[in-house]
């Protein structure tokens, strides 16, 4: 019996119906809102379009370590010094935040009962406590140290005050180009030389020492390179001038309360990731490969850390998004990062809200993006392959 | 035979806690020197920290006796080689922190607000709990309550939420935020499940555009620019503009979630529910999400927990929070230069919270691998 509704009861009749009206009332919400918008923004006289990137940025950004700022540089430099500044903190963050929290995993998993628990406790109280309120309270330690005048030295060469961390700086002489070309040079033939020598062992089963010729391949030859060459590298160290160093390089406190705290956080996270990606490759494997001989290293090298990737990189992958965006905390201390600069900063001086969000919120897309991207094509290449 | 069974006792040195000191702490010479090791930082470190923060710290008297009213007074600060934590700054500030600037007349509503609050909690964490039914009735009607109590109206005078503070803030913002994007998270979740393309790519490009962007970018969306989307005379409350950020995040993230319990359920229950005449929606709420939610409690009860730990980012646009307050209190010249048992303090409060949910949540995994049964197998 067919309902007195007739075709309104045909499936496709129906998913056409509900999409057309979706879709209109969609587009009727966003004829709304835009015509709105216009208005408003007309009213309160705020300027639309991007030209205000040219404007002159008429501001001082304290941490640009990649490209001079100066206060008459425009906005879009100002875009440009606040994306190399959230990259900067999210890539050291995460390399830091993957060393410390496959360490501290690894170590949670130690047969030492009291080493566990004190891991177990940091990651408790790392995980538990808010991400800003450690980045501030990293922040007041900072700018608690001493004053410049009385900065701590450490190893003769590093100052250490409520400035920020003070180091000689390298300066590249014109040979050194050679050097760093013979690195570059080193670092791809020792990848060909481990393709080989893997190509080598599953047809002839004959081994070759990959990581002692990458070894010498990578730090010997260039070094010596670099001595022939009159060693062009020279340093310039920092001075007390003042009231401040002149010369040298200086990491911020700001940047460092942002790589200390985004690191010791996300680290909590990674080492329960990388707990229970090795807890997930079964008892047997380290038995059986116990059992042909192999040894104690060699285990955890060839047999349980290939295993527990699989199950780790999916996790981790979000991880480092994580770290990426919450980087965007920088605000809290003025690390001059993409949203305090030009989403901040930027965007109170010119008032162009809508613009400065919209480019704030597709950068941060495209670089969650990017490195989705690239951890999926990792992921790929350590899944397991069926043959 | 018998007499070759007779029991024999294990080596002494492989039970008891002779035998677990042995296995756990000095199995072999590196493993004793790690533990010895470690010991003596702990030796060295928790007496240092007990010391400050219990044994020499001021609570609400300095050592002279006085009662402490600023930072001038604390032991610490008279006597830098004697004193301790200052906790007295918590002691005066007290109020703010639990309250923000609520009139003191009015507190009382507060007060009533946390206890039904937790009324409200309870049949949604017991699950065993008698007259639950009854409970839960209370539950729903828990907001509109707790709206009309906290704000004003019905015969309350109006408290303006710009004097709401501390962990009344922190915990409306949590609470609100996970219980609005619940539904909007389970809608979500169908929504990019559906078979109808574009419903189900709309709800795919909402999911992934929140989750590819920082909160703080959509807390700066709501305080900047939802107000130049709406028309004129609607004027939003920054705590609202602000709940709408929290709520819009927090429902991409719940509708992931929800979407990994719907992955599980079995087709066999679709094809179930279908064969038995059942509409798409009598299906959904009858058949699958029941089970779909039952078994994404404990990620639910993950991401609340982020969620709660990220309400602290509203200090950025100026909402006074927990760490809000504290911020407030540490510019304040009678209390300068005790940064360490402000955030001492409010991180403890955040950990008490945010270590419970997730041993809850601990608790649910536990229950749910005794007590589910799938049907696929």
């Amino acid at each position: 019996m067919r309902s007195n509704l007739g075709f309104f009861s045909d499936e496709k009749f129906r998913s056409i119906f509900f999409q057309t009206l979706v879709v209109g009332l969609f587009a009727l919400g966003l004829f709304f809102v835009i015509s709105t918008t216009s208005y408003n923004l007309e009213k309160r006289n705020i300027a639309t379009g991007w030209s205000f990137l040219q404007n002159p940025a008429g501001f001082d950004i304290s941490f640009s370590p990649f490209l001079e700022f100066k206060s008459t540089d425009t906005h879009l430099k100002v875009y440009f010094v606040g994306v190399l500044n959230t990259l900067l903190v999210s890539i050291t963050g995460c390399i830091a935040a993957t060393i410390l929290g496959f360490i501290l995993g690894i170590v949670r998993l130690s047969s030492n009962w009291l080493l566990s628990r004190l891991v177990y406790i940091y990651v408790e109280f790392s995980r538990n406590v808010p991400l800003l309120l450690q980045i501030i309270l990293w922040y007041s330690i900072l700018i608690q140290l001493p004053r410049v005048k009385q900065s701590l030295q450490v190893l003769d060469v590093f100052y250490i005050s409520n400035r920020g961390l003070y180091s000689p700086r390298p300066i590249f002489e014109s040979g050194f180009s050679y050097v760093s070309i013979a690195i570059v040079l080193a670092l791809i033939s020792s990848f060909l030389i481990n393709r080989w020598a893997k190509k080598r062992q599953d047809k002839t089963g004959q081994q070759f020492p990959v990581f002692s010729s990458s070894i010498g391949l990578i730090f010997i030859v260039p070094l010596i390179l670099f001595f022939i060459l009159g060693s062009p590298l020279s340093f310039e160290h920092p001075e007390l001038k003042g009231f401040n160093f002149k010369g040298g390089l200086v990491i911020r406190p700001e940047f460092i309360a942002m790589f200390l705290a985004l690191s010791i956080y996300t680290a909590a996270f990674i080492s329960e990731i990388v707990r229970a990606g090795i807890m997930s490759v079964s008892k047997g494997q380290r038995e059986a490969s116990a059992a042909i001989g192999l040894k104690q290293t060699w285990i955890m090298r060839l047999i349980i850390i290939p295993q527990a990737l699989r199950v780790i990189v999916p996790p981790l992958t979000s991880q480092y998004l994580n770290l990426t965006k919450n980087s965007s905390l920088g605000i809290a201390v003025g690390y001059a990062d993409l949203v305090h600069g030009f989403g901040g900063i930027s965007l109170n001086q010119t008032g162009q809200a809508i613009e400065c969000m919209a480019i704030v919120m597709a950068t941060y897309l495209s670089i969650s993006l990017t490195i989705s991207f690239f951890m999926n094509i990792y992921n790929r290449s350590i899944q397991f392959k069926e043959k | 035979m018998n007499e070759m069974n007779e029991v024999r006792k294990p080596p002494v040195a492989t039970t008891g806690i002779i035998g677990w000191l042995r296995i756990n702490l000095f199995f072999n010479w590196t493993n004793s020197l790690i533990t010895l090791f470690v010991i003596y930082c702990l030796y060295q470190f928790i007496p240092w920290i007990l010391d400050w923060t219990i044994f020499s710290a001021d609570f609400k008297y300095n050592y002279l006796g006085e009662q402490i009213t600023n930072q001038e007074m604390c032991s610490r600060n008279l006597d830098p080689e004697n004193g301790g934590a200052c906790w007295a700054v918590i002691y005066v500030r007290f109020y703010q922190f639990i309250y923000g600037f609520y009139p003191k007349v009015e507190v009382w509503r507060v007060n009533l607000a946390y206890i039904m609050l937790a009324f409200a909690l309870l049949p949604l964490l017991y699950a065993k709990l008698p007259y639950r039914k009854y409970f839960l009735y209370f539950t729903y009607i828990f907001p509109v309550i707790a709206y009309f109590l906290l704000n004003g109206g019905f015969g309350f005078t109006e408290v303006s939420t710009n004097k709401w503070g501390g962990l009344l803030v922190t915990l409306v913002l949590g609470c609100t935020g996970i219980a609005l994007a619940f539904p909007i998270g389970i809608m979500l979740a169908l929504g990019r499940r559906s078979k109808l393309p574009v419903i189900s790519m709309m709800c795919t490009l909402f999911i992934e555009f929140i989750r590819g962007v920082p909160l703080i970018t959509l807390l700066f969306f709501g305080m900047v620019m939802l107000p130049l989307f709406l028309p004129e005379g609607i004027d939003m409350d920054g705590l609202v503009r602000v709940l709408v950020a929290v709520t819009l995040f927090q429902s991409a993230y719940m509708a992931e979630v929800i979407r990994g319990g719907l992955q599980a359920i079995p087709p066999g229950q679709y094809e179930a529910a279908k064969s038995l005449g059942m509409s798409y929606w009598r299906m959904n709420l009858l058949i699958i999400l029941p089970q779909a939610i039952r078994i994404s409690i404990p990620p639910i009860v993950n991401t609340s927990i982020g969620l709660f730990k990220d309400t602290t980012l509203v200090i950025i646009v100026g909402i006074l929070d927990l760490l809000g307050i504290g911020r407030g209190t540490l510019a304040d010249t009678n209390w300068l230069g005790l940064s360490y048992e402000i955030y001492f303090f409010v991180s403890l409060v955040f950990f008490i919270f945010t270590f419970g949910m997730s041993r809850y949540s601990l608790y649910l995994e536990k229950k749910l691998k005794t007590g589910i049964n799938m049907g696929a197998d």
